[in-house]
């Protein structure tokens, strides 16, 4: 799994409330049995006038200039300024994927979707998670400030403006540490297969019609 | 020991170890996959040497990405045109042989839509926890387990050691007493319930819904509730045992039989929320206040009684709300106040993880028979939601009844609820739609989705426009009773 510590970057607006993973991703992008590859894809729908299918050369399609990420003043960016309940509906790794994939290592919104938000974790993307009076005020500042850039560190869970305002964020300390290191996961789990073992023989004893009937 | 709620239980019983860091190291029963969220979860393990834990826990199907085409599907998986989806579909064929896993393939019988082919096999029962690839897996918990959806790391992880890496959610109870009148279906209830409280309400959180309305609910009537809790921002939705639950999975392929199977239900039966067990939310319905319930925008609360009026965005006192309601208008073509059953509908769909079980197809079987597709409608699709259904609706003439109304009976898959495959809206189409989303462009670029259940589906394919079902149940026989 993909490190995060400490990131810089431009930042990027994506100014609407319930953003779901069928924008971030379209599902015929869905197809692909590969990991990578997805950020020409990334809001496909919004960014582009025309409609894409997968395999399809992106550089020369009409873009969309209403989409304020293909504005020039946000090309380049890396942080992602969002609304609440972002990447609510499907449970498409795709969508964080898709985001790393164009370039961006972290998204900052008053809420998330569970699953989309466990998925950010196991691709080096944070997600991190401000008060909607907050992220207003990012809002705001973002719109005043050609070229706005945020801090991002994770160590010390603080998201810092060159204005000198500090916002602190708060994170499951698992999520944190695995995020740091950028730890195998299931390396760690097996750590501890004497334990899993040991459950399946408690269980098994228990409860066995849960066992042996897939065949 | 104090009292637990059903969702305590289930997490308690497969909890194999307490993290220093906070964390859970939960055990998991039952891995259900498919085509899409797989194959790189399999290229995983396989770069990093791994296999799967064990093979009797894991069952799989072709779902997301197939024909629902007959002539398509005869043509075997060599036979998809779709080059991408050629690749993806024997993908997962190739993976389950290579690994051993128990895989029913496209024409099998057995194969279905994963969250209709799980309970109706009997490889999910109650007490297990349950995960796949998708979010839809709330479903299985109208059996009483612990069932979520999962990303495709953890489709990885869960493979290779059957556990995930989990914290506890909190506790939310939903209630609804009463008795549902006549035309008001599972699926009312359920986008009601998101109505109220919205597709984030219920984050963070396993909802256990009760009542006398689960209680007088089928199980495959619960699993459309259970099904849906995730747009109202639940991973988990549970409805807890009962005797409905257990003679639901009696007799089913998986489940056990003789000796085992009454050890099974003996220990079934305490799956329930004890007395006096504590929910961080409680909300209540109340099964009068439901009427057919119709969505008019591009996110699953935005949801009406089809006897009501599209929302004005003026009306809307909150700024945000006033916005998103404008912009769901625009997309969908809608202006406020146009009253919801007069919106003309271009496609019809019945099918998905939500809407596509035996009940469902009766369901829409008894608006259709006897009746015609209006003649401004493009086309009605009907999607059975496996092989199993398939054939019972089959058995039971219901694709006579849709084909002589003029519709569409198709093969199992999950079709026009994701438009994955060639099922799909064109633009600035109308559906009516007994699917789980309407997001924008999620049945087809600029395709204008609204979600309501078989009946009225069926009801809107032949009055070629949103109408309310009951109408046609007064005018029809006796006896009908959805």
């Amino acid at each position: 799994m993909k490190a995060f510590t400490q990131h810089r970057g431009l930042v990027g607006p994506m100014d609407r409330a319930n953003v779901d993973t069928d924008m971030i991703i379209p599902k015929q992008f869905l197809k692909s049995i590969k990991r990578s590859g997805f950020g020409p894809n990334l809001f496909d729908e919004l960014r582009y006038l025309d409609h894409g299918e997968p395999g399809q050369d992106c550089s020369d399609r009409p873009l969309n200039p209403d989409f304020a990420l293909n504005k020039p003043r946000y090309r380049g960016a890396s942080i992602l300024l969002a609304r609440k309940n972002f990447g609510c509906g499907s449970s498409r790794e795709h969508a964080p994927w898709a985001l790393e994939d164009y370039g961006f290592n972290v998204v900052i919104a008053p809420s998330y979707a569970d699953i989309f938000y466990n998925n950010c974790f196991k691709n080096g993307v944070l997600p991190v998670i401000l008060t909607e009076d907050e992220v207003d005020i990012l809002f705001l500042e973002l719109e005043a400030t050609e070229g706005y850039e945020l801090d991002v560190n994770l160590a010390s869970q603080t998201v810092t403006s060159d204005s000198g305002q500090v916002f602190k964020f708060s994170l499951d300390q698992f999520r944190k540490q695995c995020l740091l290191t950028g730890l195998d996961e299931i390396g760690l789990t097996l750590i501890q297969a004497d334990k899993i073992r040991q459950y399946e023989v408690e269980r098994g004893k228990a409860h066995p019609w849960v066992y042996g009937a897939i065949k | 020991m104090a009292a637990r709620t059903l969702y305590d239980k289930l997490w308690d019983s497969h909890l194999v170890n307490e993290n220093d860091d906070g964390s859970s190291l939960l055990y998991i029963d039952r891995h259900v996959l498919h085509e899409v969220t797989s194959p790189q979860a399999f290229e995983g393990l396989r770069i990093a040497g791994r296999g799967p834990w064990r093979l009797d826990t894991n069952i799989a199907t072709p779902d997301h990405n197939i024909s629902t085409d007959r002539s398509e599907r005869e043509a075997g998986v060599s036979g998809i045109p779709d080059e991408i989806s050629r690749i993806q579909v024997q993908t997962l064929d190739d993976n389950c042989d290579h690994f051993g896993i128990k895989e029913f393939k496209m024409n099998e019988m057995g194969q279905g839509i994963v969250h209709v082919m799980g309970p109706e096999l009997g490889a999910t029962m109650p007490g297990m926890t349950v995960v796949c690839g998708d979010s839809h897996t709330a479903t299985h918990g109208a059996l009483a387990c612990l069932a979520h959806g999962i990303g495709t790391s953890e489709v990885e992880h869960v493979l290779a050691t059957q556990c995930l890496v989990s914290k506890k959610m909190k506790n939310m109870r939903v209630s609804v007493e009463g008795v549902v009148g006549l035309g008001v279906t599972p699926k009312d209830v359920v986008l009601a319930i998101i109505g109220k409280i919205g597709t984030a309400g219920g984050s963070g959180h396993a909802i256990e819904f009760s009542g006398s309305v689960f209680r007088d609910m089928s199980v495959e009537g619960r699993m459309t509730v259970c099904n849906m809790a995730i747009e109202a921002g639940a991973r988990v939705g549970m409805v807890a045992v009962d005797e409905k639950t257990i003679s639901y999975c009696k007799g089913r392929q998986f489940v056990p039989k003789g000796d085992l199977w009454h050890q099974a239900v003996k220990y079934w039966q305490t799956l329930v929320s004890d007395d006096n067990a504590f929910f961080d939310i409680e909300v209540e319905l109340h099964a009068d206040d439901i009427v057919p319930q119709v969505t008019w925008g591009t996110s699953p609360e935005m949801v009406a009684p089809v006897t009501a009026l599209v929302p004005r965005p003026e009306d809307q006192v909150n700024k945000e709300r006033r916005k998103g309601v404008e912009r769901a208008l625009e997309y969908m073509g809608l202006e406020g106040g146009t009253p919801i059953a007069s919106i003309a509908v271009d496609r019809v769909f019945i099918g998905s993880c939500t809407n596509s079980r035996i009940e469902d197809m009766r369901e829409a079987a008894q608006v259709a028979k006897g009746r015609q597709v209006a003649s401004s409608i493009k086309q009605v699709l009907i999607v059975p939601g496996s092989q199993m259904v398939k054939a019972q609706a089959e058995a039971e003439g219901l694709d006579k009844i849709f084909i002589a109304a003029g519709m569409e009976w198709r093969e199992p898959g999950c079709s026009m609820c994701l438009a994955m495959n060639a099922d799909k809206l064109g633009e600035g189409e109308h559906c009516a739609s007994t699917s789980n989303r309407n997001f924008e462009g999620r049945q087809g670029k600029g395709g204008r989705t609204h979600l309501m259940s078989p009946a009225m589906a069926a009801a809107a394919a032949v009055a070629g426009h949103i109408v309310d079902v009951r109408h046609f149940l007064s005018e029809s026989t006796a006896g009908v009773n959805l």
